[in-house]
This record gives structure tokens, C-alpha cells and sequence, in this order.
């Protein structure tokens, strides 16, 4: 199993008291396998995704990549393991602006050490990137910088994709070619695909999908 | 005012100065160098050699007042020349520094004195012998010396009877301070009888005993890689004497050379490596105050150890001298001079 | 990894040069303050050590021949050779300039204002055609002689050796005066026995001027650490904002995978090659600024006199390793707490703008207490602190006190501004500057320091200068001074200068004893030199009437802190006693002193006679005064001292005083100035979103540009309030607290408010400076990136 979940608890302290955000989930992806997470705003979505993405600790339960467990790992293991274990494509697309397209896409698999400069080009080829890769992220319209971001992760080959609202600042006709992309391009890594979504339209072209309500799996 | 300093600077070819030994290493331009087989005329040789660049009128006693409370003294006149030439005037180029100092178990006092020669504020005369700085001096025929100091703390009046010979040092007077070559020309008289007065911020003290007065004079004196070095002059109560000196060597190594002489004043050379000196204890300032000397081939294996440690000599170029006693193989008293320590 | 997060790091630099260039500036700047500060420091010290060096040759006794003339040098040797320690001096003029032979091995230290530099040849010093010290102008007049440029020598003054200034001046074997060292060996018999032509001149207390200097170095070397506090302000305030730009990529580095302590060190690394480069770019630009600012060393870059002058300002190595520690350190320190913060905050957490933390007011609450505590303890300290340590806790936490409670205060009263406010713009205004206060606040309090410093500075330096030309008025009052031998000798001066002079005042005095303390007493004669020119610390009315008529008596500060006496107590002086009419000011002095009238020491003291007088007259008219007395009385002009000529001599020197005023000031302004705009251009990219819906509703762009304009001339104008009271306690606190702890004694304090005013209207300038390129941004701001605000794509 590529990734698993067990009765995963996390609780936020706020200023109104503390808030349970995720209430006990458990999940399981498989290679090759694409899931939707869906949920209304505040189920847990983001958060859960940023457990698995080593991004942030639970307060108990398990996550264990490949069989490995994340709760042995130190912050310096978290680093690694999102180097090269997990990618994850934010809703903001989290681009370096100094750097150009072409850095952009290879920095994480420069520091993962993994860095293929064919599968770069490859990539950006079929991301439609070709013309703008000498050009600076702000440069780029919304759904090209998403396509930069999407392309940075695949860059690093990872095992689990993790995709936030990966499509949510772009128009709908856009969303979906890029979807199509990023399922077409996990397929062929053979890696899994875990994506926070609102919208049912994506969430209908994935192999399974999940509903979380209020911290738990509905 | 920092002409001092410079000053200091420039009279590195001294002896006893701690630092900068490098000074002694240079090329004696224009001076004068220390051959050997010398032929010494007296009382000529006595006076002031102003072709070498460097000489010394060093006067060391071992002291004892009626109660047996063991003193140390010191007398020293240092020549320093610019350049060859005794010259008249302000610019005569010899310089000239003094430095007294009286040793107690408790305490340590020293004086300095510097002046510049040709003015007669300070000079060496040979007949009639007069070696002087300011009101210090060192008169007489050498059968018999009169010897004054004085500072702000302390003072002292001596008188001094020659007991034995003069004695040369290294071969017949030409004393090899380094494999390399460098020399000296060096003779002692060490068989003074001295008695007198030291006037002590604790009191006056009327004091006997035994002084050594040594006479050197070169213009490169030591090799270019040697720091410092350890001196020893021992009275052993048999009436035997010792003269052994240990140069430190940057290398690690060190030259070594010694005088053994009888109470008649017969004398043998020892070369490098006869004499071994080893430190055993420092004091607060990790100066060796405890040594381990031997000399094997006249059965000598002693421990010298100050009577005061803190015999350091702060003066514009310090160093360190003090009195000592000696036991072990042979039982005595002595004086102990280091530099290249500070 | 590390080459492709460096990449990554410094490229963030090439694509906002513009940061890049304040990062380094302020650093730079920072140490440029430093550096400067301490070279202007070092030079003022110079020309104080001149100065001292001038008058100090009046501190040690001296020997000379009764009739005035040149003793020969066996009279020298003879007093050697019996134990006398003296060193002997020969002086003259030549082509106008005062050459003084010394002999160095034999010199007390501090005798012939000079101190030789390393290189110089001292076998052609003692023996060879001699070299001369002097400063560049006399190096100037005297050309043709061997001379080696220093700035320790008083004006139109030579040192030299004995030797070479006997035959300069034509004076082979002879030599006018023997200085008497301290600690004279045991046993050294009478004067007289040895030289009885010579007589025993005694040093001239009163013109020790060591200790006034000594107070003026430690203020100096006060104000040298308070700029350290500025630079440290201003490197805080750089690398906070260095941080603040790249949150969002630290961010985004972590979730790819960076580990933390990698980039930790990475980014500790980058800033310290920026520290480095900034470290050695400031320690330059202070040189410059420092040589910029003092005409001595103006004229070395000029290159006068190659590299002999080099020794006059050079980058020591002292200040490359003190302007480096304030760059490095700097950044260490603010790096340390913004690295510390960043290590210890969850991931997903380090975007968050800082604005956002300081608006959650737990931050400003806890300024708001230390702020409170350091000012409360700074106001027990004022009356309590005693000790030098006290003194400098005081100044700590009066300044870290006031800088912490400014942006409290400015808050409080643009609150107030605000609720006051008639006019919608005006209330817009206010509270959009309180909106801008926390990113200003770090810049504001720079500018604070920076003028508290000023006007500290100010205060400390023109009071100093005030006390020391008093002190010199009233203790050198006379044109000349002359010392009699005999009581014929007496009488002929007396003769000879009451027709030519203004008035003859003796100056004669006793030793005794008041309240257990060693005092000298003395008789004045009633006389205008004494009311116009004594200052007194404490008085009655008319304190030099009824001590002239013989009532009362002055006491100096010394007797009176010691013997704890004040006005209106009584002393007695030969079973008579006086009350105490003045407590006068005595600067160097270490024991007590008491005035009483001519006539009453007179009676008090039958058996002393003056043989020491004061004559007034035309000080132009002094040298041939000198020559006329020697010919008509034989009173030689060994026996005179022509006070007025050292007095100028000195004062001339003092006015360099005012450079270093001049030099800190300008380079703390500039400095607070540039943090201030430093702040206000990162601020602008926040701004366009806080000025769009102004603009929408009808303020035009200039209004809105005018308005930042207004902003940070008005935040400036509040901050001068409140500096100028925060650098008068500052002065206080040095005058009064630091320099009693140090010296034993107060040093007035003196206020000088049109410096004041000018240094405001200075700081306003430089805010305005610094705001007018952000203002002209923000009035030329495209109406298209004003839209965005309301437009989705934000």
C-alpha cells in the first residue's frame, strides 16, 4: 500500500477554545489509484492533506508511507520525505518569483538530487510550458503558474501526489485540461493521487473519492 | 614617551632582552667580530670596546646578613652601539643602560637607569676602571672594587675583594654561542669577596658575601634561530665553580656550553652538549624556577631552585634573575638569569 | 541541495535590487556610523592630547638657572652623576616656530607633546641630522628640515632631540631648563650642593588640564557606544525586513523539502557575506565621511606629505575589527532572534505577515511593560545611581526605556490627533497613520536615538567647552606671569610694570590645613581679573566684596565636596574664621584651595611674600614687555610665562570641538533618515491596497502623495519632542552622574537651545528627504494597480 491513514485526530487552539479538526480518519491509496477528497469548507480537507504531506503533526493516529511510519520521523525526515516521497501542488501556487519557469520546475528535483533534465522538457512540452520557460512566474497567467507548480512536483517522480484545490483559481475550461494532464501523467509514473476538492466535476473523473464532514469520513 | 620604546627596540642586541632575539642575529655591519685565540691586555680590555656592537659589565652576588636571611644583588652596565666609534656629543651613537636590583626571600626591587654615551652622563673607562650611569658606578682595580646604586625604594654600597684569578670562558675567552659559529669574547672575575650595606624600604641591612662579575662583549653574538636563553653561575660549598648556559633554539633544540673551574682558578671547557639543564617547575608566570643541571663528566647532578620566584626584572625589556641554591650532588648557592620568557 | 537553495536564496536579491541595496545600505550605514564615529572620536582625542600636552608641560618641577640664563650641560651631568633625576630641555624659535630639544631616554612621559610613531629612525633621531615633530603647517614653514608630520604636536611647535635643537637654535652645550621626575632615589643629596646657581621652579598645579580631558574622552567614548546602539537599531531594523520580505519563499522552500536547519544555516550564511561586504563598504565610507569632516585630515588626503602623514588618519586595524563587529555582530544579533523565531514556528505558520502578529497586541503589551520598568527604573536611578556602573544603567535603560515607549506614545497621541479631528481627510489621515506606526516604529525610534544623541552631544561637548574656557579665563587671567628671586628683584618689577602694565596681582598662598583636608590658601588683591572671570558653583551675593574686604573666604569644589562645607559655613585660618562666600569650580586640582583678601592674609601670614605675580596687559604687548624687563631688571624670560600666548595656543585647538559635533550629527541623521525611507519603501507595496479605497472615493493621487509627505514630517516633528528631553537627561546623566563617579567632580550643565531648533528643523529635513521618493511613487501609482484592489485577481 502506497499510503495509509489510521484514526488520524488533530485539534486546533483558537482563540474561541480548541477546535477538533479531524475526528479519528482513516484512509488507504494504492499505487496508481487517484482519490477526491471532498468537504464542505472547515471538514478537514487542507489539514489532513498537510498531515500526510509531513507538513504538519497529528496529535495521534497513524500515517504510514510504504510502511513506513511518519511519527519516527524528525523534522529533517519530514524534509526528505517531501522532497522525494510526496508532491504537493498547493491552491496558491507557491512558485519561487525570483526564479524562472525553468528553475521553477526543476528546483525540487534538484533538491530531492533527482533531477532529469529530459523529463523536465518532457514535462513542460506537455504542460504547453515550452515558450515560458525563460520567463519569471509573475509573468504568467494564472492557469500557466498552476501548470509550473503541477510540473515542479511531477519533476521529482514522487510516489504520492498530493493536489490541494489544484485548480481552484482557474476557469473551468482550464481546470480541466489541466486535470486531465496531472491524471494522465500519475497514471504513467505509476504514483497515487490525493486531491482536496470542492467541486464535484473533478471529483466525478477520479478512480474514488472521499467525503469528510466535520472531521470525520462520511 | 615612546622614544623608549624604540630605543628598546634598538638595543635587542642587549643581552637579557627577552624578546627579538633576531637583533642578534643580523649582519654586525661595519662592527667589529669576536675571533678566536684572542690575546686579552689589561686593564685596557676592561674599558669600553665601542667597535663591537654589544658589551656588559654584569655583577651578581649572593648576599647573607648576620641573621642568615639569604640576598640576591645585581649591578649591570649595558653598552648598545648605533653604529662603531666612541664619538663625542649628543650624537656620540653609544648608548648605555642600567639596571640594579636587590633580591629578598619576600620581595624583588629593581631599578633602570638609560643614558646616552659621550655627554659623561655614562661610560666605562679602563685605568683607573670606572664603569658608571647617573650616580651608579663600579670603581677600582679589579683586586678591589667599590660599587654604588640607588633608586626610589632602594640603595646599597659595597666593597669587593678579588679571591682568585680571572677566568675565561669557551677557549681561552672566546666563548661559541652556536653551531653556526657566532661568539663572544667572555671572561669573569667570580671569586669577589663582597660586603657593604643594602638600604631596604624595611630597613638597612649589613650584608656579606660572594659576587661575579662578568665581562662580554661581541657584535652578533648568537644565530639567527635562538630566542633566549638559561644562564647559570654556581659556588659550590667545595669551592668549586660552575658557568653553564643553555640557548634556546626555535627548532627545539637547545646549545649548551660550560666552564668548570677549581678554587685556584683552574679551569676546563665543556662544548655543546656536555651540560644538560632541565626545568622542572614553573612559577605564576610559566617561568622554569626549578631545574634539574648536570654536567656528567664532573659527576655535578643538582636541583637549582630560586630563593625568590619572583625574580622578574621589570624592566623596559624584561627578563627574569635571581638568586638560587643549589643541592644535590653538589650543595651551593648561585645566580639564575632566563630570558626569552616574557 | 545547498548550491540549488543558495540559488534559489540570492536570486530572490537580483529580482528586488532595490531591497538588496537597502539591506546593504543599511547595513553599511550602520557601520559607517561606527567607523566614523570613532575616527571623529580618535581625532578629537589628538587634538585634546595636544592641547594637554601643551599646558602639561607645566606639571613637572623644574630646574633653572636663577639668573635666567642657560645653565651648561655639565651642570646636567654633574646633577646626573649625583643621583638627581632630571631631563633636560632646550628651547628657542626658529623662522617663528617654537623648537623644543628634549632627550628621550631621560624624558618623563607626557613631557614634549609628541609621541613617536613606529618607523621612525631613531639612530637619525639621537645621532644622525636629526628629525623634527611637528604638525603639516609647521612642516610647511620649516621645509628643508627633516620633519615627520604628527598631529600630536601642538601648533607651531617642534619637537626634536636635545642634541639636534642645540644646533638648530645655536646653542651648543646648553640647555635652559631640567624637568625633575617623579620618584627621585633614595640618598640624593642638596640642590645646592651640586648646582647652587640653580633654583627649584615648582609645577604649576593649576594648569593640569589631564583630568578636565579625561572626562571629555569618557563622554566621548558614552556617545561612541550610543551610536552603536543607533547602528544596531538600524541593522535590526534591516534584516527584520530582510526576513519579512521572504516569508512566503521560506515557506514555500520547506514544503519542498528543505530541511529547516539547512536553511537556517544557509540563510545565516547569506547574511553574514552581506554583513561582510556591508562591514567593509561601511568601514570605507566612514573613513571617508570622517576625513570629509576634519580639515587635519583633509589635508593628509590631499597627500601633502605621502605617507609620512598616513599616521594622522589610516584605517587602523582597530577599527576594521570594530566596524566589522558592529556589521557582523549586528546582523548576528537581529539574524539570531529573527532565525531563533523562525526555527521554533510551525511551517504552514512562517507566511504570516508580521503586521498581523504586532496587531495582535500581546507584543506591544509586553513593550508597553518594559518600557515601563526601564523608565521607572531610569527615574529611581536619577536620583539614586552613585557609581560609574550605576550611571551607565541609567543611561541604558533610560534609552531603551524611551525608544520602546515611543511607538506606544505616538500611538496614544495620533489617537488622540484622530478623535479631535473635524474633517474626514484629517480623520482618515490620523488613522491611517496609526495603521502605519508598527512598520514605522523601528525607523521612528532610530531617529529618536539618533537625536537624542545629538542633542546629548551637543549639550556634553559646547558645556565642556564652556567650562574649560572658564577654567582657563579664570586660572590663566593674566597676559603674563613672572616669578621673582629676591625681594630686590621683587621690588624692581614692582617699579618697572606698574606704569606699564594694567594692574600687578600677586599670587601668593599658604599651606595649611581646613576640616583635616591638605589645603593651599590664598591672598588675592582686589581686582576686576577675579569678579569678571571666577565662576562660582554656589554663592552669596557678592561673594569677592566681602572676601576682599576681608570677611569671607572661597572655598573650591574639591574642600567643599570633602569636608562637606557649603555657603554660609564657617573655616578657620589662623584661629580666625571666615564665613564662606563661594564654592568656585577647580578643574585638575587634586587638593583643596581657599581664597581670602590681600590684606587679611597679609595679617594671617606675615612671613609670606609673593614672588609670583600676575601682570594684565595688552597681550600684544607681551614679548616686548619681556625683553624691556630683562633689560631694565635683569628678570630674565625664563622667569616669565606668557600665558596668553598657551592659552590661544590651546583654544585655537579646542575649536576643533565643534567638527566632531558637527561630523556626529550629520552622520546620525543620515543614517535615521535612511531607515526611515528604508522603512517607508517596503511599506509601499502594502500601501496601494490601505490608499485604493481613499482613492476611489475621490482623494486625487498627489492629495494622497502630499499626504505621506505630511506624515513623516509630522511622525518626525513628534519623535523631536519627544527626543529632546530624552537627550538633555542623557547629557545630564553623563555630566552629572557618569563624570562624578569618574572624577569626583560635576561638570556644569549648560543648555543651548537655538542647537536645538537647528537640529530639529535638521531631523524634519531628513524625514522629509526620505519620505519625498516614496511620496512621488505613491502620487504616480498606475489608477490600473489601484483597481486590482477591488478586481478578483488580488
Amino acid at each position: 500500500m502506497l499510503l495509509t491513514v489510521q484514526d488520524i485526530h488533530k485539534t486546533y487552539h483558537t482563540a474561541d477554545g480548541p477546535f477538533d479538526v479531524l475526528r479519528g480518519i482513516d484512509l488507504t491509496l494504492a499505487s496508481g489509484e487517484t482519490l477526491a477528497l471532498t468537504g464542505e469548507s472547515g471538514s478537514g480537507k487542507s489539514t489532513l492533506l498537510h498531515l500526510i504531506g509531513g507538513l504538519d503533526t497529528p496529535d495521534s493516529g497513524k500515517i504510514l508511507h510504504e510502511g513506513r511510519d511518519m511519527a519516527a520521523l524528525d523534522d529533517a525526515g519530514r524534509a526528505a520525505l517531501r522532497r522525494g516521497t510526496v508532491g504537493v501542488v498547493f491552491q496558491q501556487f507557491n512558485l519561487i518569483p525570483s526564479l524562472r519557469v525553468s528553475d521553477n520546475i526543476a528546483f525540487q528535483a534538484r533538491l530531492a538530487g533527482r533531477h532529469d533534465p529530459d523529463w523536465d522538457a518532457a514535462l513542460a512540452a506537455r504542460m504547453g510550458l515550452t515558450p515560458h520557460l525563460a520567463k519569471y512566474p509573475e509573468q504568467l497567467s494564472g492557469g500557466q503558474q498552476q501548470r509550473v507548480a503541477i510540473a515542479r512536483t511531477l519533476a521529482t517522480k514522487p510516489r504520492v501526489v498530493l493536489a490541494d484545490e489544484p485548480t481552484g483559481n482557474l476557469d473551468e475550461a482550464t481546470a480541466s485540461t489541466v486535470l486531465d494532464l496531472m491524471l494522465e501523467l500519475v497514471a504513467e509514473t505509476g504514483a497515487g493521487l490525493l486531491m482536496v476538492t470542492h467541486s464535484e466535476g473533478l471529483a466525478a473523473r477520479v478512480s474514488r473519492r472521499l467525503h469528510l464532514r466535520a472531521g470525520r469520513v462520511a | 614617551m615612546n622614544v623608549k620604546a624604540l630605543f628598546l627596540a634598538l638595543c635587542l642586541p642587549m643581552p637579557a632582552l627577552a624578546q627579538g632575539f633576531a637583533g642578534l642575529g643580523t649582519e654586525a655591519e661595519g662592527f667589529s667580530v669576536p675571533q678566536p685565540e684572542p690575546q686579552f691586555n689589561f686593564p685596557t680590555d676592561h674599558g669600553a670596546h665601542n667597535d663591537y656592537r654589544i658589551e656588559w659589565w654584569y655583577l651578581t652576588a649572593n648576599l647573607e646578613a648576620a641573621d642568615g636571611t639569604p640576598y640576591g644583588l645585581q649591578w649591570t652596565l649595558f653598552r648598545s652601539a648605533l653604529a662603531p666609534g666612541a664619538g663625542d656629543g649628543w650624537t656620540a651613537p653609544q648608548l648605555w643602560m642600567g639596571h640594579a636590583a636587590v633580591t629578598t626571600p619576600d620581595n624583588h626591587y629593581v631599578a633602570e637607569r638609560l643614558a646616552r654615551g659621550g655627554i659623561g652622563q655614562a661610560g666605562v673607562t679602563a685605568d683607573p676602571f670606572e664603569a658608571w650611569i647617573d650616580d651608579w658606578a663600579l670603581t677600582g682595580d679589579w683586586n678591589t672594587l667599590h660599587m654604588t646604586a640607588s633608586a626610589a625604594d632602594f640603595a646599597y654600597d659595597m666593597a669587593l675583594t678579588a679571591q682568585g684569578p680571572l677566568i675565561f670562558h669557551g677557549e681561552g675567552g672566546y666563548s661559541v654561542k652556536s653551531a653556526a659559529g657566532q661568539a663572544s669574547y667572555y671572561y669573569s672575575q667570580p671569586f669577589f669577596a663582597i660586603e657593604g650595606t643594602l638600604q631596604l624600604p624595611e630597613g638597612d641591612v649589613a650584608v656579606t658575601g660572594n659576587a661575579w662579575l662578568d665581562r662580554e662583549w661581541s657584535s652578533q653574538p648568537l644565530a639567527e634561530n635562538q630566542t633566549g636563553w638559561d644562564w647559570f653561575s654556581l659556588s659550590f660549598d667545595d669551592g668549586n665553580k660552575m658557568m653553564g648556559f643553555r640557548l634556546q633554539q626555535t627548532d627545539g633544540q637547545n646549545f649548551t656550553s660550560a666552564t668548570w673551574m677549581t678554587p685556584d682558578g683552574q679551569t676546563t671547557p665543556y662544548t655543546d652538549g656536555a651540560l644538560v639543564a632541565t626545568p622542572l617547575a614553573t612559577n605564576d608566570s610559566d617561568v622554569p624556577v626549578r631545574w634539574r643541571v648536570e654536567l656528567p663528566a664532573q659527576g655535578v647532578d643538582v636541583t637549582v631552585a630560586a630563593i625568590n620566584e619572583n625574580a622578574w626584572m621589570a624592566t623596559s625589556v624584561p627578563y627574569w634573575e635571581g638568586p638560587v641554591t643549589v643541592t644535590g650532588s653538589h650543595e651551593g648557592i648561585g645566580y639564575l638569569e632566563m630570558t626569552g620568557y616574557e | 541541495m545547498t548550491t540549488t537553495t543558495l540559488h534559489a536564496l540570492l536570486s530572490h536579491w537580483w529580482r528586488n535590487p532595490l531591497q538588496l541595496f537597502t539591506l546593504l545600505a543599511g547595513l553599511a550605514l550602520a557601520t559607517a556610523l561606527w567607523s566614523g564615529v570613532q575616527a571623529v572620536n580618535a581625532e578629537a582625542r589628538a587634538s585634546y592630547d595636544a592641547a594637554a600636552a601643551t599646558l602639561g608641560e607645566g606639571q613637572y618641577d623644574r630646574l633653572v638657572r636663577r639668573d635666567g640664563q642657560p645653565m651648561t650641560q655639565e651642570t646636567y651631568v654633574a646633577l646626573r652623576r649625583a643621583g638627581w633625576l632630571v631631563s633636560p630641555v632646550v628651547q628657542g624659535r626658529l623662522d617663528g616656530v617654537r623648537i623644543i630639544g628634549v632627550e628621550p631616554l631621560t624624558a618623563p612621559g607626557g613631557v614634549g607633546p609628541v609621541s613617536l610613531q613606529e618607523g621612525t629612525d631613531l639612530t637619525s633621531f639621537l645621532t644622525g641630522e636629526g628629525q623634527l615633530f611637528a604638525n603639516y603647517e609647521v612642516a610647511e614653514q620649516l621645509a628643508g628640515l627633516n620633519i615627520v608630520v604628527t598631529p600630536d604636536v601642538a601648533p607651531n611647535t617642534a619637537v626634536t632631540d636635545i642634541g639636534v635643537a642645540q644646533r638648530l637654535l645655536s646653542k651648543p652645550d646648553q640647555i635652559d631648563s631640567l624637568i625633575v621626575l617623579r620618584g627621585q632615589p633614595i640618598g640624593r643629596p642638596p640642590l645646592d650642593a651640586i648646582a647652587p646657581k640653580l633654583t627649584l621652579q615648582p609645577a604649576q598645579g593649576g594648569s593640569d588640564i589631564a583630568r578636565l580631558t579625561d572626562s571629555f574622552h569618557l563622554n566621548l567614548t558614552a556617545f561612541g557606544l550610543l551610536s552603536f546602539a543607533v547602528g544596531i537599531f538600524i541593522v535590526n531594523g534591516a534584516i527584520g525586513l530582510a526576513f519579512e520580505q521572504r516569508r512566503p519563499v521560506v515557506r514555500t522552500l520547506r514544503a519542498l523539502g528543505l530541511p529547516l536547519r539547512r536553511l537556517i544555516l544557509l540563510l545565516g550564511a547569506e547574511l553574514m557575506l552581506f554583513a561582510l561586504i556591508a562591514g567593509v563598504i561601511g568601514v570605507a565610507l566612514g573613513y571617508v565621511i570622517a576625513a570629509l569632516l576634519l580639515p587635519d585630515v583633509a589635508a593628509t588626503l590631499r597627500g601633502l606629505y605621502g605617507a609620512d602623514v598616513s599616521g594622522t588618519l589610516q584605517l587602523r586595524p582597530s577599527w576594521w575589527l570594530s566596524g566589522m563587529a558592529i556589521a557582523l555582530g549586528g546582523t548576528a544579533l537581529a539574524a539570531g532572534g529573527a532565525l531563533y523565531q523562525m526555527s521554533q514556528m510551525p511551517l504552514l505558520a512562517a507566511a504570516q505577515p508580521r503586521a498581523l502578529a504586532m496587531a495582535a497586541g500581546r507584543r506591544a503589551v509586553l513593550q508597553g511593560i518594559a518600557a515601563a520598568i526601564l523608565l521607572m527604573l531610569s527615574g529611581v536611578l536619577m536620583f539614586t545611581a552613585t557609581g560609574m556602573i550605576g550611571g551607565f544603567l541609567l543611561l541604558g535603560a533610560l534609552l531603551i526605556g524611551a525608544a520602546l515607549a515611543l511607538p506606544i506614545i505616538l500611538d496614544r497621541l495620533l489617537a488622540l490627533a484622530s478623535r479631535l479631528a473635524r474633517s474626514v481627510t484629517a480623520q482618515w489621515f490620523w488613522a491611517d497613520t496609526r495603521q502605519q506606526l508598527p512598520g514605522l516604529s523601528l525607523a521612528l525610534m532610530a531617529l529618536l536615538l539618533a537625536m537624542a544623541a545629538n542633542v546629548g552631544v551637543s549639550t556634553m561637548v559646547s558645556s565642556f567647552r564652556l567650562t574649560f574656557t572658564d577654567f582657563l579665563d579664570q586660572r590663566l587671567a593674566s597676559e603674563l606671569y613672572v616669578r621673582t628671586e629676591s625681594d630686590a628683584q621683587t621690588a624692581a618689577l614692582i617699579t618697572f610694570a606698574t606704569p606699564r602694565t594694567d594692574i600687578i596681582l600677586p599670587i601668593q598662598s599658604a599651606d595649611t590645613e581646613v576640616a583635616g583636608q591638605p589645603t593651599e590658601v590664598y591672598g588675592a588683591r582686589d581686582h576686576a581679573t577675579y569678579r569678571d572671570n571666577w565662576v562660582f558653583l554656589q554663592q552669596t551675593r557678592d561673594p569677592w566684596g566681602s572676601t576682599f574686604s576681608g570677611q569671607t573666604v572661597l572655598i573650591n569644589e574639591q574642600l567643599s565636596r570633602r569636608a562637606n562645607l557649603m555657603v554660609g559655613d564657617e573655616i578657620t585660618l589662623q584661629d580666625t574664621a571666615f564665613a564662606i562666600a563661594g564654592v568656585y569650580g577647580d578643574y585638575g586640582n587634586p587638593i583643596g584651595q581657599a581664597v581670602i583678601g590681600e590684606e587679611v592674609f597679609a595679617t594671617l601670614y606675615p612671613d609670606i611674600a609673593p614672588q609670583n605675580f600676575g601682570l594684565r596687559m595688552d597681550p600684544e604687548a607681551v614679548p616686548d614687555f619681556v625683553d624691556a624687563l630683562e633689560a631694565a631688571t635683569g628678570i630674565a624670560a625664563t622667569q616669565t610665562v606668557n600665558q596668553a600666548g598657551i592659552k590661544a595656543i590651546s583654544l585655537a585647538i579646542f575649536e576643533r570641538t565643534f567638527t566632531v559635533t558637527t561630523a556626529l550629527n550629520i552622520l546620525t541623521l543620515a543614517v535615521a533618515g535612511f531607515a526611515i525611507l528604508m522603512s517607508l519603501l517596503t511599506l509601499a507595496s502594502m500601501r496601494v491596497p490601505q490608499l485604493a479605497p481613499a482613492w476611489a472615493m475621490g482623494m486625487t493621487r498627489q492629495q494622497l502623495g502630499r499626504l505621506e509627505l505630511v506624515r513623516a514630517i509630522m511622525l518626525a516633528l513628534l519623535t523631536a519632542v519627544v527626543a529632546l528631553p530624552l537627550g538633555l537627561a542623557l547629557a545630564w546623566a553623563l555630566l552629572a552622574v557618569v563624570n562624578v563617579a569618574a572624577f569626583g567632580w560635576k561638570l556644569p550643565m549648560y543648555l543651548f537651545p537655538l542647537d536645538y531648533a537647528r537640529m530639529g528643523v535638521f531631523a524634519l529635513l531628513a524625514a522629509g528627504l526620505a519620505a519625498l521618493w516614496p511620496a512621488r511613487r505613491l502620487a504616480r501609482t498606475p489608477p490600473a494597480d489601484l483597481l486590482k484592489v477591488f478586481s478578483n485577481e488580488r
